[in-house]
């Protein structure tokens, strides 16, 4: 009954339900990519935070004259003989090269620079050694290095994270908001264009939910065609941003590229506007009908 | 009766159907015929009074209990009420759609139906190519498709010619001698005089009546009354 091709009203002939599907494809678009942003986003500080948790970083100032080679080995020992250090490594001057060509470019200008020197650590998860001792312990090998052990950025990257997911969330409710605004208004032009139609199945005994499947019907076949074209272009962008961040392939964007299961995430977006099409077309025609009779 | 803040359009009025039974309404434009009959059809409920139908007092029954009291009735609209996107066949069978009746046996009823009221050949014409009396037939076949067992029909003759307009109360006829109780409203005096129905008369919102029509006496009788002193 809901697909009946005879329906009893000429919804299909009502201009403002021609824009539904378009208006449903832009609604669905915005809110897929709000929200695969926001599942990239929260997968990327998931990362961040498994990456930089039960590390530190150590760096040893480059001093005014000579090397800083002691003062790096006497650190290196300091952390060695530290209980709860897994390990402590030197890193290369290629590597901290490598670490600024995202900022500096690749070239002789890193190789130019006086950098300090880095040591990664590696501190065991189950017994992580006290971050104030192990910092007196390497400023007393080492005065004037500088111990971080990325909280402090992580936290802020966190929150900074989870306020643009709120920011998404937002989104995502404005245009379901919008989807429904427009459903309310699209029906209730239908309701009046129609009105003669809907009184006549009245009179003849027709209950109200008979005449809540005609607009209830209609909006769900046209949201899905509207959520079907807005699905494949979110595909499209994410596809081809997930293909530019790898091409960029730096690490300061997070990874666009979806998981199956965030993927399905977005494809259950149009399904979910057009069922919130479906109920919201029913309900307002159920409240107007009760006007009636 | 009156419809908003106007003045009462019906007063007083105390009319009883019987099942089974076959009225005319008459009475000049305004007199209040399709207000009358809009109360009996459930379109709309009275400013004050009891409507009793199908011996339920309408004014105690939820909005839910309507829809299957309103099946029940097929009427015949003044103005037709045709849905102009749906073919002859989709008009006449859409009380039965309503009614949830499965389409195989929708369309043979239908079908039927437009047969006996000469449309056989206009099943798949839309309203607005048709006539004025074959959109009155449609809309005739419409009311009754679903065999109500009351009937109200709202000038069902006005835009016919007097043969057609006879062949149409013959159709009334018969569905009353199945037992649908009929009610016509009409100011078309001939068809009153043709039919010797009981009828009711409304002027300035007052109804009047039932007032028999007697039938014409038969020559024999007219000869007898006629013969020697």
């Amino acid at each position: 009954m809901m697909f009946w091709k005879a329906r009893d009203l000429a919804l299909d002939a009502d201009p403002a339900r021609r824009f539904l599907p378009w208006l449903v494809a832009m609604i669905v678009y915005l809110a897929s990519l709000a929200l695969s942003g926001m599942m990239s986003l929260s997968a990327a500080v998931d990362r961040w935070d498994r990456g930089l948790t039960g590390t530190l970083t150590v760096q040893i100032p480059a001093p005014a004259t000579g090397t800083a080679d002691d003062a790096v080995a006497r650190a290196l020992a300091a952390l060695r003989a530290t209980p709860g250090v897994e390990s402590a490594r030197v890193l290369g001057a290629d590597e901290i090269s490598a670490l600024l060509e995202p900022w500096l470019g690749s070239g002789t200008l890193a190789g130019e620079l006086t950098l300090p020197r880095l040591i990664d650590v590696r501190v065991r998860a189950a017994a992580a050694p006290d971050i104030e001792g192990l910092i007196a312990v390497v400023r007393a090998a080492a005065p004037g290095a500088v111990i971080d052990d990325h909280k402090k950025s992580l936290d802020r990257l966190i929150a900074l994270a989870h306020t643009v997911e709120l920011v998404a969330v937002g989104i995502v409710v404005l245009v379901t908001l919008a989807a429904v605004a427009t459903v309310i208004f699209i029906t209730r032009t239908g309701l009046a264009i129609h009105a003669g139609g809907i009184e006549l199945l009245h009179l003849i005994g027709a209950a109200d939910g008979y005449v809540a499947r005609q607009f209830q019907g209609q909006a769900l076949e046209l949201a899905l065609k509207g959520g079907l074209i807005g699905c494949v272009l979110t595909a499209a962008t994410v596809f081809l941003l997930g293909r530019a961040a790898a091409a960029l392939g730096t690490g300061i964007l997070p990874d666009f590229a979806l998981s199956p299961a965030q993927w399905g995430a977005l494809a259950a977006v149009p399904l979910g506007v057009a069922v919130i099409g479906m109920v919201t077309a029913r309900m307002t025609v159920m409240a107007a009908l009760r006007a009636l009779p | 009766m009156r419809y908003g803040l106007g003045p009462e359009v019906l007063r007083d009025v105390s009319l009883h159907l019987a099942p089974g039974s076959f009225h005319f309404l008459s009475g000049a434009s305004g007199a209040g015929k399709s207000s009358l009959l809009k109360i009996i059809y459930l379109a709309c409920r009275p400013s004050r009074g009891l409507v009793s139908l199908f011996g339920a007092d309408i004014s105690t029954l939820s909005r839910e209990a309507l829809p299957p009291l309103r099946r029940r009735i097929g009427v015949v609209f003044q103005d037709f009420r045709l849905l102009d996107h749906l073919t002859v066949l989709d008009n006449v069978a859409l009380p039965l759609r309503v009614a949830g009746v499965k389409r195989a046996e929708i369309r043979e009823h239908a079908s039927e139906l437009l047969r006996w009221v000469g449309l056989e050949n206009c099943i798949n014409a839309l309203p607005p190519t048709l006539s004025g009396g074959e959109k009155q037939r449609v809309a005739i076949a419409r009311a009754v498709i679903t065999r109500p067992q009351l009937l109200l029909a709202d000038e069902p003759t006005g835009n016919v010619d007097d043969s057609i307009a006879l062949r149409l109360l013959r159709l009334f006829e018969e569905l009353n001698r199945l037992g649908t109780t009929v009610l016509i409203a009409t100011h078309n005096e001939n068809l009153i005089r043709h039919a010797f129905h009981p009828r009711y008369h409304l002027s300035g919102g007052e109804l009047t009546g039932p007032f028999r029509v007697a039938p014409p006496p038969s020559p024999a009788r007219v000869a007898s009354a006629e013969g020697p002193a």
